[in-house]
């Protein structure tokens, strides 16, 4: 679909960013802004390989960035257990939980499909705010620091660094998704799912392993998030965080892998720019999404790819 | 024990009576463009705080009515002519987001314009309930059922006995036909959003005496017409008012007997497994995919 958009020069361009950013940066605040973005643009990566190209939306997202953050906030306080350990319980419990669901969920198709992933997303946050012996309830709780072999990871520094690479992976590992056996069967089942079928791609199989690879996505980014904060509540998986994590796919745009991280970077770093407009940072939040949907559809990657592409 | 029941009863015919409201809305607005309008919520929460602000700077109670329901519907013909018309026969995704953009504007501007705080405003007839079998019947809810009641016989009579209600129907069933028979199709989308928005606000006025209303009271309101829409059908107005009431009933029983802090929880709970069993919920038709 953008496949002329989704080349490996733009990693090299990304990772360059990313290694020069932190050197341009004037104080701590912003690193901080940078770390948000790259995490936020890693789980806007597999939210946007299931809605780009496995065609699935969900609006329940954040549910599953909030189980991995509270895996690690909470396994590590109340049983003890090594945080990295937790992490990967968390995923693993969510990967887990996304493919109990995913066969009745994935069954159902627009509306429908979208009511059951908020309802599931709606479910979860109601779980964490009310479970308050476990979770600390809506005013949330501290999460211990990761350690990684008897390290400490902690510093923004630090958390900078892990994250972009991370980022890099995430890019080089999707460029290779998409252009694989099992991209183009999603590609295909995007197209015409009974299309697909009669061409022999196991449609529901497909969609199972695309969801369940961005629920832990959305984990394992909800774990880091919780310790490079060190604090967290459950609104990280409440409606308006899947509504936000949704809004930088489509502005990014949609299938489109650096659409992702465009999309990521812009959203997260709005609301700061907003911050001084004393009340009426919601409304200017709210007129943004709408024009941006009426006036660049596509998003920004992709339309400004065609403008590009027109001009040669 | 009746006593319990029939009180979780009562309290749940009247959420569940606002929910089927909402629900219509979203079934007027799928109908006439397979929009699913995230902003109907909103609408109201406007009527509600509408109404609390016209009251309180002393408009005669009928007056304040009157305008809190007009208002929201203005709102209405604005956010399909600004937002939904440009952008007709986008992506599901892309109209999503649109009206939830919608939605955190008009949010924005009721928390800016009208502040954080609960409003609400006194009962149509007065405080002192009814007592049936030892059960407490506010009036208010009375009032909730007979607005309901009434709105939806209004909508039967304008589908089914107007021109112009017949003119919707025809383009909820093929939108290409009706414009080739002279049906000026745009009218109809914009009295689709209208309509919508005005019963949504009716059910915020009504209810506001009895559950209050702040500037976020439309996220979950609207969410929960969802899934009161979707329990009945999605685009299925008969549909529409049962999924409501359900919704309602079970919330409030379910809240009672089993856990109040999972309340809002519970319609969630619910339209998942309806939908794992009933993928077209339960009065609606089965869905056909063209190849």
């Amino acid at each position: 679909m953008n496949h002329r958009t989704n080349s490996y020069a733009g990693l090299l361009l990304i990772a360059g960013i990313l290694v020069i950013t932190p050197f341009f940066l004037p104080n701590s605040y912003y690193l901080d802004l940078a770390i948000r973005m790259v995490i936020n643009a890693i789980i806007v990566l597999g939210l946007n390989l299931l809605i780009g190209y496995a065609g699935q939306i969900s609006l329940g997202h954040a549910g599953f960035v909030g189980l991995g953050a509270f895996a690690s906030a909470a396994l590590p306080h109340h049983l003890g257990w090594p945080p990295l350990l937790a992490m990967f319980i968390g995923a693993a419990g969510t990967g887990l939980l996304a493919a109990a669901v995913a066969g009745p969920i994935l069954r159902l198709k627009g509306h429908y499909l979208a009511m059951a992933t908020l309802g599931l997303g709606i479910i979860i946050n109601i779980v964490l705010r009310n479970e308050s012996q476990y979770t600390g309830g809506p005013d949330g709780m501290p999460v211990m620091p990761l350690t990684v072999f008897g390290f400490e990871v902690s510093g923004d520094q630090t958390w900078y660094w892990i994250v972009a690479t991370l980022l890099c992976i995430s890019i080089w590992a999707s460029l290779n998704l998409i252009d694989s056996p099992f991209g183009r069967a999603l590609r295909a089942l995007h197209g015409s799912e009974i299309a697909a079928q009669v061409a022999g791609v196991k449609v529901e199989r497909y969609k199972a392993v695309i969801f369940v690879m961005s629920a832990v996505f959305a984990s394992l980014m909800g774990s880091i998030t919780a310790h490079h904060i060190g604090f967290i509540t459950p609104s990280i998986s409440d409606f308006p965080h899947s509504i936000e994590l949704l809004t930088m796919v489509v502005v990014g745009g949609v299938a489109s892998v650096y659409g992702s991280v465009v999309g990521a970077v812009l959203l997260t770093a709005l609301p700061q720019a907003l911050a001084n407009f004393e009340g009426w940072e919601t409304v200017a939040y709210g007129c943004i999404l709408v024009s941006c949907m009426i006036f660049v559809p596509k998003g920004v990657v992709p339309t400004i790819a065609n403008r590009f592409k027109k001009g040669h | 024990m009746l006593a319990t029941f029939l009180q979780f009863v009562i309290s749940g015919l009247t959420v569940g009576a606002v929910y089927a409201l909402v629900a219509l809305g979203f079934t007027l607005v799928y109908n006439a463009s397979h929009v699913i309008n995230f902003a109907q919520g909103e609408f109201v929460m406007l009527g509600g705080m509408l109404a609390a602000l016209f009251i309180h700077s002393g408009t005669p109670p009928a007056l304040a009515v009157v305008l809190a329901i007009l208002i929201p519907a203005l709102v209405g013909i604005l956010m399909e002519k600004v937002a939904i018309e440009p952008i007709k026969g986008a992506d599901t995704i892309t109209l999503i987001i649109v009206t939830l953009g919608v939605s955190l504007i008009v949010r924005g501007i009721v928390q800016v314009a009208l502040g954080k705080g609960t409003h609400t405003i006194p009962p149509f007839s007065g405080n002192e309930p009814i007592r049936i079998l030892g059960a407490t019947l506010p009036t208010q809810s009375l009032w909730v059922f007979g607005g309901t009641a009434v709105a939806v016989l209004l909508l039967w009579y304008f589908f089914s006995k107007t021109i112009s209600g017949k003119a919707m129907l025809a383009t909820a069933y093929n939108q290409v036909a009706s414009q080739l028979t002279g049906i000026n199709t745009n009218w109809v989308l914009m009295m689709s959003f209208a309509l919508a928005a005005a019963i949504g606000a009716i059910g915020g006025v009504l209810v506001t005496p009895i559950t209050m209303t702040s500037f976020d009271a439309g996220i979950m309101l609207g969410l929960k017409g969802f899934v009161a829409a979707v329990l009945g059908g999605m685009g299925s107005g008969p549909g529409a008012v049962v999924g409501g009431l359900l919704v309602g009933l079970i919330e409030a029983t379910a809240a009672g007997y089993i856990s109040s802090a999972y309340k809002d929880a519970i319609p969630f709970i619910l339209i998942l497994f309806i939908l794992f069993f009933m993928p077209n919920g339960l009065l609606g038709k089965k869905a056909t995919d063209r190849i």
